[in-house]
């Protein structure tokens, strides 16, 4: 059997709190190949963002293995993970093009290049003519963007996503929606995003992993198989209604 | 109201509300007739400046002082901070330590300060910096926990240095901060600095305020309560200007 990109197996994450432990995540097992979009969804405080940590490396597991770029690509977790959170996180005292920078600042990558890297992403995103603007000067939908494009721009191998948009309006939600979409198409980044939207998951994903409550448990993960690049109209057809609906039942909501 | 919001305008309001002072201050004297060793008029006190007191080394002394106790209050205010923030354990056994150590009266501990370390500027300077560092050291640290947690995560994720996680994102994210800190502490830098020469000092300007309160001379008492004020207005200029170069608007701490 080929080896995953992404390979964890039963992984298991608990946190001390007054004494008591809390299982966060419990066994856990995801094989990701590279360039899939993993949409994981779940209840909220069901640990996906324990698992989207224990990725990037800023936490450990209990137990259990975490394996990534097992199938030979080569990674390196420092600079290959570009991430992305529900606050955008920009730094109010530095303008959009150097917010964009600080991964490259940080990684030590070379300043000229990264500036023209960061410009074509500002423009990619959508905000050209922005990057002298501070991020106040944003709404909430155009810093989300510039977010997007500082996680871009150190072309990390994996983006991990935690509810990006979870703080938007619906209508920008969905233009952000089909934005990534087709940036992820452009890109064939691996793609790890965490939402608690059942639309958005299956829109999105080549594949939707379901956790359960916590302790975060894997219900189901499935491929979703719709053409790429998927429009908006895609949500009103039949298959879509039944990838939404085996979530719903997942969850407990049919 | 737009005309109020120009540089020019405002510069001109200060300036006028300050003659204004001035001038109410020149009538009330003339109109009561109130004999000038209680309250000498504004020309009186100009006047003194002709008297022999050694105005400018005196002046200079006192600034010194200030400026002296002022400084090293910031650096080790932010330093302290810094360290509280780095180390946990640092933080949970000093801080309490700090806090109660600064109850003490500094103006009690003058005479102690002088004691140990004779007349002289460097007491002084000690008494300054002592009563003004804390509101330093506390909006530092107030600043520095100000940063969003995922903040934090985003550049750890990227293996960023404790280092640069503090020069790019927890001191300027800390700025606003700390200049509100350093506002506060140019008022209290003053006070300790002549508080030390009210207790023992063989030269600046309240030891010149004492020397002349013997003989009466009140023009040069105000004389010389006027620049003691007229350096830390400097002192806070400089504050300002400072913030303004290093703090967008948005962000001022007002």
């Amino acid at each position: 059997m080929a080896k995953s990109f992404i390979s964890l197996k039963g992984v298991r994450k608990t946190y001390q709190v007054r004494g008591q432990e809390i299982v966060a995540v419990s066994d856990v097992s995801l094989e990701i190949d590279e360039g899939d979009f993993v949409s994981l969804v779940g209840p909220s405080g069901c640990g996906k963002t324990t698992l989207l940590k224990i990725l990037a490396g800023l936490q450990s597991q209990d137990s259990g293995t975490v394996n990534i770029g097992e199938d030979g690509t080569d990674f390196d977790p420092a600079r290959d993970i570009g991430m992305v959170f529900q606050q955008a996180l920009l730094l109010k005292w530095r303008k959009i093009l150097d917010n964009v920078l600080l991964p490259a600042e940080l990684l030590g990558l070379p300043p000229r290049e990264s500036r023209e890297r960061a410009l074509e992403l500002l423009s990619l995103v959508g905000l050209e003519g922005f990057e002298d603007k501070y991020p106040y000067e944003l709404s909430g939908g155009m810093q989300q963007r510039a977010a997007i494009a500082r996680s871009l721009i150190h072309d990390p191998k994996l983006i991990l996503m935690d509810e990006p948009f979870g703080a938007l309006d619906a209508l920008t939600r969905d233009r952000m929606n089909l934005e990534l979409m087709q940036l992820w198409s452009e890109s064939r980044k691996t793609i790890i995003f965490v939402t608690h939207s059942i639309q958005e998951a299956v829109f999105l994903g080549t594949r939707v992993a379901v956790l359960s409550a916590r302790p975060a448990r894997m219900a189901d993960n499935f491929e979703v198989d719709l053409p790429m690049p998927r429009k908006l109209d895609v949500r009103t057809n039949r298959e879509f209604g039944n990838y939404t609906l085996r979530i719903y039942k997942l969850l407990g909501l049919d | 109201m737009d005309w109020l919001k120009s540089n020019w305008s405002r510069f001109a309001i200060i300036v006028c509300m300050h003659m204004l002072v001035i001038v109410v201050w020149q009538i009330f004297v003339v109109v009561w007739d109130i004999p000038s060793y209680v309250m000498p008029s504004p020309s009186e006190t100009l006047n003194s400046l002709l008297v022999d007191y050694n105005w400018v080394h005196n002046a200079l002394i006192t600034a010194y002082e200030i400026f002296g106790g002022y400084f090293i209050a910031v650096f080790v205010g932010v330093g302290l901070a810094l360290l509280f923030s780095w180390f946990k354990l640092l933080n949970t056994t000093m801080m309490p330590l700090v806090v109660s150590l600064n109850m003490i009266p500094k103006v009690a501990m003058g005479p102690l300060f002088i004691v140990w370390m004779s007349y002289g500027v460097v007491p002084n300077i000690i008494i300054a910096f002592t009563i003004c560092f804390l509101p330093i050291l506390l909006t530092t640290e107030r600043g520095l926990k100000e940063i969003e947690p995922d903040l934090i995560d985003l550049v750890r994720a990227l293996r960023a240095s404790r280092w640069q996680i503090f020069t790019k994102i927890q001191l300027p994210g800390a700025l606003p901060y700390i200049f509100s800190g350093m506002k506060v502490a140019v008022v209290l830098a003053v006070a300790g600095a002549i508080v030390g020469e009210f207790i023992a000092s063989e030269e600046g300007l309240g030891y010149l305020m004492l020397q002349v309160q013997v003989t009466l001379d009140t023009a040069a008492m105000f004389m010389a309560v006027l620049l003691i004020t007229m350096i830390g207005v400097v002192l806070y200029l400089i504050v300002l200007v400072l913030e303004r170069a290093f703090v967008i608007s948005d962000s001022r701490v007002q």
